[in-house]
């Protein structure tokens, strides 16, 4: 358990795609809700990848628009246009 | 002139380091003077990673849409008058505490921010502290915006930044902030950047927020989470720069690792004020306090300090105590506003009986042996009419600047008690944190500006109760302070829904 990374996000109807993808990318992450806000747990390292996203949205996504319902994150961070990823190295 | 797209590496890097030019007619050291003094040695800034790698462009976009959906929120809160919906007037005084306490931080974050924005002679980390700035100046404004609505409605609000300067118990998080911003620009990153937006920030908002959206208050839940939205960035600048600061040199490790040590115990006792307004302020709970530092503290510094281990950082010193003092701190904070509620700018109550159970579930192991008794017998003195106000003034942590109604863990109905001597005077702190942190630095903590002993030198308005609280806190008396039941408070909100005060309730019986 203390090895987790993790991501919260507003419960908004914006964020829904990006959680949906997060879950398909991720196998062993788990969604915590609570009102208004949504965070995701998950052993080491999780990613959100661009076309995931907009597989699930149906159209074209900017993986920056997270700064719009992101509320806070644990982890590294390594991102580009395609991934988002938080891990842990040790 | 070619018509590649640039990736986002690249354009960031065109607005950092391609902004930055040589210095030909000034020494560097002249340029940046305080990069050095602290002793951290920084050998190549080139290799500092950008956190995020948000342009300008992008950046007001984004900024500009967040406070679009903000201040329509806003709007729609006033317009239903919001103020009516939450879920009892109590919740109001956790809102007010946090416009007091801090809001006023936004603003010192937005001042040091831009100060050491200036410090380094890294440009990606100018540029990333400079954003970082304006973000913080955007949370004041937004929050002072949206408690300007309960300002009409409740009491408690009008005069926040006075207060900020000078009410007793707003000088724990005053005094935390004026203590980083008075250190070195590194120093100041540790302390902020790293260990109050990293490591504890999520204890502060998160509960607050999720607090607000229990209750039915759209409108902090909303300013919340729009500035937490800026957070993420300023959380992945504190953790770049500590390891940036243990990659450049390993002279840095020591200096770093003290700095952790006494940042994260100043932050965890500014945190207090959180514990109990989660606990005891909040009519619908989310969390307890205990349960919220497991999650937030416990488990997410656990895997932190593990990531960090390979440069030789290890846990907070402390950390320990922290972790015993869960499931006593959020009681024995709330003993000390409740014994002072005459001279806070706030309400306070005793629980009721629902209130008492879920804290006896919440905290098996101590609430009904060590806190539940009291709250009895403190009931039972106010249903006499005897409401208890302490009427002495309390001795204040030198360091923390925290009465002293913290307990020995080993024994915790000993008051923890710790002292050291310093150029022939005495001075008191509330644990061995605060006392280390005093020990190593005394010069800085012997000028701390404490309320108690400024009142008995009378530097504070006068010599009468009134004239301190008063007079020179603006506390508008009998009105903003004193118990919720009673208040001007609790009267309009009782007329707004139609409700009777108990008392009349039972004199109608009779
Ligand atoms: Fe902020
Ligand atoms: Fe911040
Ligand atoms: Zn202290």
């Amino acid at each position: 358990m203390p090895e987790n990374v993790f991501i919260a996000l507003q419960n908004t109807p914006e964020a829904q795609p990006i959680i949906e993808a997060i879950v398909a990318d991720n196998d062993n992450a788990v969604v915590n809700e609570s009102p208004g806000m949504v965070k995701i747990d998950c052993p080491k390292r999780l990613v959100l990848r661009r076309e995931t996203v907009e597989e699930k949205l149906g159209q074209e996504f900017n993986l920056q628009d997270i700064h719009l319902t992101l509320i806070s994150l644990s982890g590294n961070i390594d991102e580009d246009e395609d991934e988002f990823v938080l891990h842990w190295d040790f | 002139m070619s018509n590649r797209k640039l990736n986002l590496k690249d354009k960031y890097r065109l607005l950092t380091r391609d902004l930055e030019w040589e210095y030909s007619y000034r020494d560097y050291e002249e340029i940046f003077k305080q990069e050095s003094f602290e002793g951290i040695k920084i050998t190549d800034w080139s290799k500092w990673e950008d956190p995020f790698r948000l342009t300008m462009d992008s950046y007001w976009k984004y900024q500009a849409e967040k406070e679009k959906k903000l201040y329509a929120i806003f709007d729609a809160f006033a317009q239903n008058n919001g103020q009516q919906n939450v879920t009892d007037a109590r919740y109001v005084n956790a809102i007010k505490l946090f416009l007091t306490g801090v809001s006023p931080l936004e603003y010192q974050a937005y001042n040091g921010f831009a100060h050491v924005g200036r410090q380094f002679g890294g440009v990606g980390a100018r540029v990333a502290c400079q954003m970082q700035s304006l973000d913080e100046l955007r949370h004041v404004q937004t929050q002072i915006h949206a408690m300007s609505h309960y300002n009409k409605h409740f009491d408690g609000f009008q005069e926040f930044p006075h207060m900020h300067d000078r009410v007793w118990y707003l000088s724990v998080p005053k005094s935390f902030f004026d203590d980083a911003r008075s250190a070195g620009p590194f120093e100041f990153m540790v302390a902020i950047g790293f260990s109050f937006e990293y490591v504890l920030t999520n204890l502060l908002f998160v509960p607050f927020m999720s607090g607000a959206a229990y209750n039915g208050d759209m409108a902090t839940v909303t300013f919340g989470f729009s500035a937490q939205s800026d957070e993420a960035r300023h959380m992945t600048l504190g953790l770049e720069i500590i390891k940036f600061m243990l990659e450049q040199h390993e002279d840095n490790v020591p200096i770093v690792q003290r700095w952790i040590n006494k940042w994260l115990w100043r932050g965890y006792r500014v945190l207090t004020l959180v514990a109990m307004m989660m606990d005891y302020m909040l009519p619908n709970k989310v969390m307890s306090w205990q349960e919220s530092f497991e999650v937030y503290f416990e488990e997410a510094a656990t895997s932190l300090f593990k990531d960090l281990a390979r440069y030789g950082i290890e846990m907070p010193a402390y950390a320990a105590t922290a972790i015993e003092e869960k499931e006593h701190l959020s009681h024995q904070a709330w003993s000390i506003f409740y014994n002072y509620g005459h001279a806070a700018a706030f309400h306070t109550w005793m629980p009721t009986d629902q209130e008492m159970d879920w804290l006896s579930e919440k905290y098996p192991n101590t609430f009904d042996k060590y806190y539940r008794p009291r709250y009895e017998k403190w009931r039972e003195m106010e249903e006499a009419g005897e409401r208890y106000y302490n009427p002495t003034l309390p001795m204040l942590c030198q360091t923390c600047q925290i009465p002293m109604g913290f307990t020995d863990m080993e024994n915790p109905t000993l008051t923890s008690y710790r002292q050291s001597e310093y150029d022939g005077e005495r001075y008191n702190f509330c644990s061995d944190g605060c006392k280390d942190i005093f020990d190593h630095e005394p010069e800085k903590y012997v000028q701390s500006w404490l309320p108690v002993h400024q009142i008995y030198q009378g530097n504070c308005g006068g010599a009468e109760m009134e004239d301190v609280l008063g007079e020179y806190y603006r506390i508008n008396l009998g009105v903003d302070n004193l118990d919720f039941h009673g208040s001007p408070d609790e009267e309009r909100w009782n007329a707004w829904h139609n409700l009777q005060p108990a008392e009349d309730k039972l004199k109608e019986a009779s």
